[in-house]
């Protein structure tokens, strides 16, 4: 499996506070991975540096198989490279539809021209549909996305990163809120979805992490901590003490 | 599936229709070829109302739909209006001056026409030569195209600085508030080239026409409907399809659209740009209808108003913002013009050319607080229908 992220010796500091200290971290191109750490480890902040949105102080991001560097590029152009995100606040078009939504996130040519003279063609719309199928919203398509529940706003963003087709996935605290028949669902979306790119989900909750079945990093004062499956880090006394202990 | 775009926006069929009747209405009761109950004047006011309703649909684009509130765009429409001024001024002058020369025993060069023009032109700012601006004022579909390159240079240029630093939210609408600021107090200088403060003026007569006013007003009149009917359907075309649910986005969550990989800078830059030179053709026609301009237009307070407008009109829906500007401009002329009625309360007489800037901002406060939606807010009463449908 070849690498399709690499993080390599980042660090960022905020007004003296070092939130990433020399992390690295890898993620090859369809793996399921789930981060952990107590509050603070920098677990937002590093998918924060990842999409854009922070610039790290020092060290390296090399992405795909072309061995690009993100750093310095816009959150908007990272995205079109292929890295989509998910916001531990469900973060949808309230005042639109989820079909608007959809067609939105689909990808697409996304300059204002094209744009402004988008029609959406039969693909578009069975693609939406589809989405809207997988995510559980077919009913709601045509429904104003401020007036759906917590869970199928969830869903609804899940549905909006599919449509962009990224290679890598970032999802922050999916689980957060939702019922346990909800949980479950999001598992087997994420899962699924993690058969054919890779998926980063931030969670604090491990039974949550436990069901993704699937390889961990912990996370610890903006560090790796350790990694492995999840019955192996939580017998590692370091993670013990840092977080579990308490 | 998909259905026409003026399928899925009723309300765009049904403003062009009243907008059409409106115009009809006016045409036959006018002075120029109707009955004559509508003076000259007043057709004048209207047609400048619906050059406002232009500009206020370029607002609702900008601040209702992308969510920039921009306070400067009264600068584009004071430009617009400049540059169609300088061919009214220019043309109007060189036949008087070719008339009066024409009298003298030898008929005229061509040099000394050009004299005799600039200083009849830039006599009042104590000079006789042409600015370099002015070095197209002859050429009328150049000046045309002023109306909107010029506009819409200005807001590239000034979009470009301020949305690449992503300046948003108030920090953007006091450096549009700047914008105009200084493009007024740099048009008051005698050395401006546009006259200063004496502005453009003349702007009424059309060179070369010897029709009357009050035909000269229908004409503008028409000229008005017609580029509001076509803004409008332009603009309610933009904010329908996939360009209208980016820029709302924009509105409701920037970061959100930027992560989804569109580059906001590139969208906000785009409807500025659009909306600057909307306006700046509002203002083409708005100023030969006043038949004055002067940098006092330009001063921020304009877009202030501009804004207020809108909000009482109801922002993010297109005939909000002309039902809010139609309605406080022309209420607004009635009662600052000096025919609204004084009240005598005994110990006080209310004046309403001083109270009513007071009616107006009391208005504006209560509208955003107890009816955000506005004056097309009462649309929704109607037809029973929630939201913006366009």
């Amino acid at each position: 499996m070849s690498t399709l992220l690499e993080v390599s010796g980042v660090s960022v500091s905020f007004d003296g506070f070092r939130a990433i200290n020399n992390l690295s971290f890898q993620i090859g191109d369809a793996e399921l991975r789930a981060v952990i750490g107590p509050n603070g480890a920098g677990k937002t902040t590093f998918m924060d540096i990842v999409t854009g949105k922070t610039k790290p102080d020092e060290g390296h991001i090399i992405w795909g198989s072309m061995s690009r560097s993100l750093i310095g590029m816009s959150e908007a152009k990272i995205a079109r490279a292929g890295i989509g995100r998910k916001f531990q606040k469900p973060t949808v078009f309230e005042e639109q539809t989820v079909q608007e939504n959809l067609l939105m996130a689909l990808r697409k040519d996304r300059g204002p021209l094209a744009v402004l003279f988008f029609k959406p063609s039969k693909p578009d719309l069975e693609r939406v549909a589809e989405l809207a199928e997988e995510i559980g919203l077919t009913d709601a398509l045509m429904r104003v996305s401020g007036e759906l529940s917590h869970g199928q706003k969830q869903w609804l963003e899940i549905g909006m990163l599919l449509a962009q087709e990224p290679r890598l996935l970032l999802v922050d605290e999916p689980a957060a809120g939702m019922t346990p028949a909800e949980r479950e669902k999001t598992t087997a979306i994420l899962v699924e979805a993690a058969k054919t790119r890779a998926v980063v989900v931030v969670e604090h909750d491990m039974e949550f992490v436990r069901r993704l079945n699937c390889k961990v990093t912990v996370l610890h004062e903006g560090a790796v901590l350790a990694e492995g499956t999840l019955d192996h880090v939580t017998k590692n006394q370091d993670v013990i003490d840092v977080y579990l202990g308490r | 599936m998909e259905r026409s775009f003026i399928a899925r926006n009723p309300s765009v069929l049904v403003f062009l229709a009243i907008l059409a009747l409106f115009t009809l209405v006016v045409t036959v009761f006018a002075e120029g070829f109707g009955v004559g109950l509508i003076s000259t004047s007043f057709v004048k006011t209207l047609g400048k109302t619906l050059c406002l309703c232009l500009i206020a649909v370029a607002m609702d684009l900008i601040w209702g739909y992308a969510g920039i509130l921009s306070l400067g765009h009264f600068a584009f429409f004071g430009l617009g209006g400049y540059m169609v001024g300088m061919w009214l001024m220019y043309e109007r002058t060189k036949q008087i001056v070719e008339s009066s020369l024409s009298e003298g025993i030898l008929p005229p060069t061509p040099e000394e026409i050009e004299a005799a023009i600039g200083n009849q032109i830039f006599g009042v700012v104590g000079s006789n030569e042409f600015p370099v601006i002015w070095a197209f004022a002859d050429s009328f579909v150049l000046q045309m195209a002023f109306v909107v390159l010029v506009p819409g240079l200005l807001a590239l240029v000034f979009g470009w600085l301020a949305f690449r630093s992503r300046v948003t939210g108030v920090y953007l609408s006091i450096l549009t508030q700047a914008m105009t600021l200084g493009l007024s107090l740099y048009l008051f200088q005698n050395a401006s080239g546009l006259r200063g403060n004496n502005g453009l003026s003349g702007l009424q007569n059309l060179p070369g026409v010897t029709a009357p006013q009050s035909v000269v007003s229908l004409w503008f009149f028409w000229a008005s409907a017609l580029a509001l009917g076509v803004g409008y359907l332009l603009v309610a075309w933009v904010v329908s399809g996939k360009f209208g649910s980016v820029i709302r986005g924009i509105r409701d969550n920037e970061a959100r659209v930027r992560f989804l990989g569109y580059s906001v800078e590139s969208y906000k830059l785009a409807v500025f740009t659009l909306t600057a030179c909307i306006a700046g053709i509002a203002g083409a026609l708005y100023y030969p209808q006043a038949g004055i301009i002067n940098p006092a237009e330009v001063a921020p307070i304009a877009s202030i108003y501009l804004a207020v407008w809108v909000a009482i009109g109801g922002r993010g829906r297109l005939y909000g913002a002309v039902i809010g500007t139609a309605f406080v401009s022309l209420v607004s002329s009635w009662f600052t013009g000096g025919q609204a009625p004084n009240v005598n309360l005994g110990f006080y007489t209310i004046k309403w050319v001083d109270w009513w800037l007071i009616l107006l901002g009391l208005s504006f406060v209560l509208v955003t607080l107890y009816a955000p939606k506005g004056m097309g807010g009462l649309v929704d009463l109607i037809t029973r229908k929630k939201g913006s449908d366009i």
